[in-house]
């Protein structure tokens, strides 16, 4: 089996969209391109998990192939690692049912196999897991709303890192923000294999009161490369864990 | 992950009296009550027959069926109190149409760490320490790391008193990214260390726990010096006293083994020094001489394999 890269987007936010195109939609394109949308909605300690604006952080998980999750900030750090190494595992488990189909017909899955030899097959997606190469790409909500929320984010970052770098495989982070100035995202951190050195360079609070999480996910899935894209929508020369669609 | 709560609570709370049957091999489990639950299921102890046994159940596959390929794997290995024997595995078709897997276990009948010590006081410190260096001793041989070692993952049994560890949903292949930790344990949260599945990584967890029996409330990590602040927590312990400097090297990550933790563990416990102290922080007598007890027991069972 060659060795592919996983990439997926971590969308960090506190609330609704208010402009552009349907950040759903968008997610779904992401997905169609093979890159995994999770999304973390970040509670106040007000809000209910049946709120309004949060409903939005399940349908663009839903349609991007990815975790969702809410959750209170002091918890942060443990369910950003936790969505995603779930999110990677939910990728690398879909490709290896996929194999499986091929192998045991059409209907079979998981669930059929006898508990007793499940073992191999989630021992293979556990390998896949640990040594599989993983692109993420961090897209932060700015608006002021997040304001008591960043230093948190900053801290479940670091921490995510220390996560994914104990693995074999090799990993690749960006960090965006948006909304940005003039544009719809502002790069805060270029592509690098670490983020422990993220103090120094940590986003502002965009005021405004716009938050365009459509437009702001159209312009991260840009941020993987024209090659890569090109590449995977092609299903062509890496196999496998680049394809999307299961 | 949308949850619906209706059905993750079925699963939480299992009345007694429901019989569980497996899906594919069809034996029957009768609930008796509710042992404990965590992040990955729920526990109940059951009734099979007229044996008693702890069963985990849980909507999680992935995770059940890992934690129980560690414990077919920890059979293979010599001395073998290293989790609960394994028993049956199988899935439930439950009543409201989901499919939960669901494993069978030894029963490891047994009181909490906070309980035991708040009934029996500081002198069994070392033996404890001993039991599970010993454990891991033998767990690190094997090529496995324990991963999310924490008080809530522990018992202690009685006659003689022994420290058993009951959730291996942790345990990793050494050089592998941990599969399962705590915050409050982990050194890579104490910025004190990575999360890459290596002796050390058991031995920081170790001594938080033996910290922890002093801190019930615990207590939140400073955002700088952090070794030093562990240090102070370790010694306004009077208690820990004896064994601070091995607890202080087991934080830092200085040993890269459970054997080297444990030779200098013992010779603490058998020390005459400490022995003779008659104030707290002293070691007794009696524990001395279960430690020795245990230490020819250990002796004799690797002998027989
Ligand atoms: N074999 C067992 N015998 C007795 N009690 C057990 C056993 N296994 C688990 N328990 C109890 O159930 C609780 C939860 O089980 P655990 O396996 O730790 O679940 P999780 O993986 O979700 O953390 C434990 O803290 C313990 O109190
Ligand atoms: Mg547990």
């Amino acid at each position: 089996m060659k060795k592919g890269t996983l990439r997926q987007i971590l969308l960090l936010t506190d609330g609704c969209s208010n402009q552009g195109e349907d950040p759903a939609a968008t997610a779904a394109l992401a997905f169609e391109q093979g890159i995994a949308v999770n999304v973390i909605g970040i509670l106040d300690h007000d809000e209910s998990e049946e709120s309004h604006g949060l409903t939005e952080v399940e349908e663009i998980a839903l349609s991007g192939g990815g975790v969702s999750q809410l959750v209170y900030s002091e918890a942060l750090s443990q369910t950003v690692q936790m969505v995603t190494k779930q999110a990677m595992n939910e990728t690398l488990q879909g490709f290896v049912n996929q194999e499986l189909k091929q192998i045991l017909g059409k209907d079979q899955s998981l669930e059929d196999i006898e508990p007793e030899k499940r073992g191999e097959i989630v021992e293979v997606v556990e390998e896949l897991g640990e040594t599989t190469d993983l692109e993420v790409l961090i897209l932060l909500d700015t608006s002021a709303s997040m304001h008591h929320k960043l230093q948190m984010v900053k801290a479940a970052l670091i921490d995510l890192s220390i996560s994914l770098n104990a693995r074999t495989g090799k990993n690749r982070f960006a960090i965006y923000s948006f909304p940005g100035k003039r544009k719809n995202i502002q790069k805060v951190l270029d592509w690098t294999p670490k983020l422990d050195s993220i103090s120094s360079v940590f986003p502002k609070i965009t005021s405004g009161g716009i938050t365009p999480t459509g437009p702001a996910l159209r312009e991260a899935i840009y941020q993987f490369g024209k090659k890569s894209l090109l590449r995977s929508f092609r299903h062509g020369d890496e196999p496998g864990l680049e394809e999307t669609g299961y | 992950m949308a949850m619906n709560r209706d059905w993750k609570k079925q699963v939480t709370s299992i009345p007694p009296g429901t019989l569980i049957q497996g899906k594919f091999k069809g034996n029957n489990y009768m609930m008796k009550r509710k042992l404990g639950e965590g992040a990955i299921g729920t526990v109940y102890l059951c009734q099979h027959g007229n044996q008693t046994a702890a069963l985990k159940i849980s909507e999680k596959q992935t995770s059940m069926t890992l934690e129980v390929n560690v414990l077919k794997a920890l059979k293979q290995v010599r001395g073998n109190l290293l989790g609960p024997a394994l028993l049956d595995v199988d899935d439930w078709l439950a009543p409201n149409g989901r499919t939960y897997t669901f494993y069978v276990m030894e029963y490891v009948q047994g009181e909490s760490v906070q309980q035991f010590f708040r009934k029996n006081g500081a002198s069994w410190l070392g033996l404890f320490m001993v039991q599970l260096l010993e454990d891991l001793e033998k767990l690190h041989e094997a090529g496995w790391v324990f991963g999310d070692l924490k008080t809530d993952n522990l018992l202690i049994s009685q006659a003689p008193p022994r420290i058993r560890w009951i959730d291996v949903g942790g345990v990793t292949q050494i050089g592998r990214a941990i599969k399962e930790y705590t915050e409050f344990y982990d050194r890579g949260y104490w910025g004190l260390g990575s999360r890459r599945a290596e002796p050390s990584y058991d031995l920081f967890a170790l001594a938080i726990i033996f910290l922890e029996i002093f801190y019930p409330q615990r207590f939140s990590r400073p955002e700088t010096r952090r070794a030093s602040f562990l240090f102070k927590r370790i010694d306004r312990v009077k208690a820990l006293q004896p064994y601070a400097p091995v607890l202080k090297k087991a934080i830092t990550g200085t040993y890269t083994s459970s054997n080297q933790m444990k030779r200098e563990v013992k010779q603490i416990i058998f020390s005459r020094k400490n022995q003779s102290k008659r104030e707290t922080g002293k070691i007794g007598l009696l524990e001395a001489m279960w430690i020795f007890l245990f230490s020819i027991l250990s002796i004799l069972t690797s002998l027989c394999f």
